[in-house]
């Protein structure tokens, strides 16, 4: 039964983790590379759902998708600004980029009086409940994150099988070039992908926030999503979510069976063993580079 | 607008290549050794500061500048020569030994880091160092008996036999030899075929293969040697800070260090320096702006982080070259005036390069 316990709130810490390790594999696909900025714009995804419940005092089911498609918008503006002029360069220059947009989101926050520095509960409506099954014991937190992982994993699995602006984001991912010759925009195509990523961001920071608190450096729990997205393969959308479960269960069963300290480090061990062993990930294709 | 009319094949490999390098270095020289009689003790201590962050940064310019390697979690070998040095030193073990041992096991911890590197690339490296970084950090605060933990180690003045260099000036002088001599190495090395090798890796591993260079002999020799500077590096900072605490050799640290190499300029010598100065003298220049600002923004907590995202993301929007770069332009102007044209260094437009199988 204890078995059990640990494997919920490891499945239900490693669906966080596969949402955004989610938009780090998005964004690769799209434009090869990756986003340091995943965790933070997570961070201000759930700032901005703590903003429009308490502050224009929205109701939790209008509040929660106003955040989604505004933090879905911000990404566009992302894009558009700094991300889309430097395309082309060398791919870590836009890692340097990504980084430099974290600390100016972070700080930005921080920067926000009274509020920045402090941290705070999101109220939903489903905090503190609990389900009872004989000796388990489950979170409504936990069950809510795993149900809407669900759901939206499999809303994204339909919108890329059979939405017209699916298909396309497959075939700029494959080769911009061809894509480009198919009449595909594939610039118009990168921003969309960057705002699904930062909308995907924000349900994952909207369904953190019960569990963790609100505050400015929650989004370091990114760092922790870079294993997850390398374990499924980095351009792999459902290794994406497996690699994350696997994070979250080793991380979960690591706390409870080894040492203290473990827990932390456990997906960074994950990461070097699959790095050595499978570089490619459990779901990553095997490319190799051609002159 | 200076010609250099090549009478002699040696004129080729000499350090300085004409009077003007031997003017201004041998000034840039004389001013580093009379400055501790010129500035504040403050600004002294500064100024090793940059010194001791030049020499980290020269060693990770190796590795991300001219081999092509970005490691995100350099701070680690910082922390392995820093705690190295500690407890040596702490040991009773004279400071020089002190300070190779540092080098040396910062050197095989970097081959050990190196040896995934040889398999993956690209981001994965980065993923891979990270996960490195994290490893050491937590093990520097578990592994109580040497590191103490998170309550922290104090390290002691450096010394040799019945001699310690407990002064600001003393200790000022120790490390603008250390990175005199690092400087020194590095530009060596460059000009050998090590560092040519190294350079090709960078441009194209592939043609670089197919010349004959052993890929990963020499990446594996790249991130011992960067490993080894850093490990010197973090030696002199455990001196200089005289207190050694895990959370200092953080993934911030580690990001911080690849800002300095990335804003003073990739691939140069310079940039490391350039990228050191900015890095020390950039929370200087915040602390004093703040007082021209309005309270609330001066006093809030995120300013400094919020100006260090926006400097970086201004470079790399509009000077990937670095600081380096700027004052390469601004050399280039001068030289050439008034004939300099706007296009002089624009880049040439290029697709994405792409990893991926086409």
């Amino acid at each position: 039964m204890q078995l059990l316990q640990l494997l919920i709130s490891g499945v239900a810490q490693g669906c966080i983790y596969g949402l955004i390790a989610l938009g780090f594999v998005l964004i690769y696909k799209a434009t090869e590379t990756v986003s340091f900025a995943q965790g933070d714009l997570m961070m201000v995804g759930a700032f901005s759902g703590l903003a429009a419940m308490t502050l224009l005092g929205f109701s939790f089911w209008i509040a929660v998708p106003s955040a989604i498609v505004a933090m879905g918008i911000f990404g566009v503006l992302l894009e558009r600004l700094v991300i889309r002029p430097i395309l082309g360069q060398p791919a870590f220059s836009i890692v340097m980029l990504t980084i430099g947009v974290g600390y100016v989101l972070r700080g930005l926050i921080t920067m926000i009086p009274d509020v920045g520095t402090d941290t705070h509960t999101l109220p939903v409506p489903y905090a503190g409940e609990v389900l009872r099954l004989g000796t388990l014991v489950i979170a409504a937190e936990q069950m809510v994150v795993i149900g809407a992982t669900g759901i939206l994993c499999l809303s994204l699995f339909a919108m890329f099988k059979y939405s017209k602006l699916g298909i396309a984001m497959q075939a700029a991912s494959q080769n911009q070039l061809a894509a480009y010759y198919m009449g595909i925009p594939v610039k118009q195509i990168n921003g969309l992908v960057w705002g699904l990523a930062a909308a995907v961001a924000a349900v994952a920071g909207l369904l953190l926030a019960p569990i963790t608190f609100v505050h400015a450096n929650m989004g370091f729990i990114g760092l922790k999503a870079f294993p997850a997205a390398v374990v499924g393969g980095f351009g792999s959308l459902p290794g994406a979510i497996v690699g994350g479960l696997v994070i979250g269960i080793v991380e979960s069963f690591s706390g409870f069976y080894l040492p203290e300290g473990f827990k932390d480090i456990a997906p960074y061990i994950v990461v070097l063993l699959m790095l050595v062993l499978k570089p490619n990930g459990l779901f990553g294709e095997q490319l190799r580079k051609k002159v | 607008m200076r010609f250099i009319f090549k009478t002699d094949y040696n004129q080729d490999v000499k350090l300085a290549k004409h009077g003007g390098h031997v003017f201004w270095y041998s000034l840039l020289g004389l001013l580093l050794v009379a400055a501790p009689w010129v500035v504040a003790e403050y600004w002294l201590a500064q100024l090793t500061f940059v010194l001791i962050y030049a020499v980290v940064g020269l060693g990770l310019m190796l590795l991300a500048g001219f081999t092509g390697l970005f490691s995100l979690g350099h701070a680690a070998f910082l922390g392995v020569g820093a705690y190295t040095q500690a407890v040596m030193v702490n040991a009773g073990v004279p400071f020089p030994l002190a300070l190779v041992c540092a080098g040396l096991f910062s050197a095989i911890v970097g081959v050990i880091v190196g040896l995934p590197a040889l398999r993956v690339k690209g981001i994965y490296l980065g993923m891979a160092t990270l996960a490195f970084g994290f490893i050491v950090e937590e093990g520097m605060a578990r592994w109580e008996g040497v590191t103490g933990g998170n309550t922290g180690l104090s390290v002691g003045y450096p010394a040799i036999g019945g001699w310690t260099l407990d002064s600001t000036e003393e200790f000022y002088f120790l490390c603008l030899l250390v990175t005199v001599g690092a400087t020194l190495a590095i530009v060596n090395l460059l000009r050998s075929s090590t560092g040519r090798a190294f350079v090709a890796i960078r441009d194209s591993e592939i043609s670089a293969q197919s010349m004959g260079i052993h890929l990963a002999r020499y990446k594996t020799l790249s991130f011992a040697l960067s490993a080894a500077l850093a490990g010197i590096g973090g030696a002199l900072y455990a001196h200089k800070i005289q207190f050694l605490s895990p959370e200092q050799f953080s993934i911030i640290q580690s990001i911080d260090l690849l800002l300095m190499v990335v804003i003073g300029g990739l691939g140069s010598i310079h940039g490391a320096f350039l990228g050191a100065i900015f890095l020390i003298v950039m929370p200087q220049l915040i602390s004093m702006g703040k007082d021209f600002l309005p309270a609330a923004i001066g006093g809030a907590a995120g300013l400094q982080g919020t100006v260090y995202g926006m400097v970086l993301i201004a470079f790399v929007l509009f000077e990937p070259m670095g600081l380096y770069g700027r004052w390469l332009k601004v050399r280039t102007w001068f030289q050439l005036f008034p004939f300099y044209r706007r296009g002089l260094f624009k880049r040439q437009k290029s697709f994405q390069k792409s990893d991926r199988l086409k």
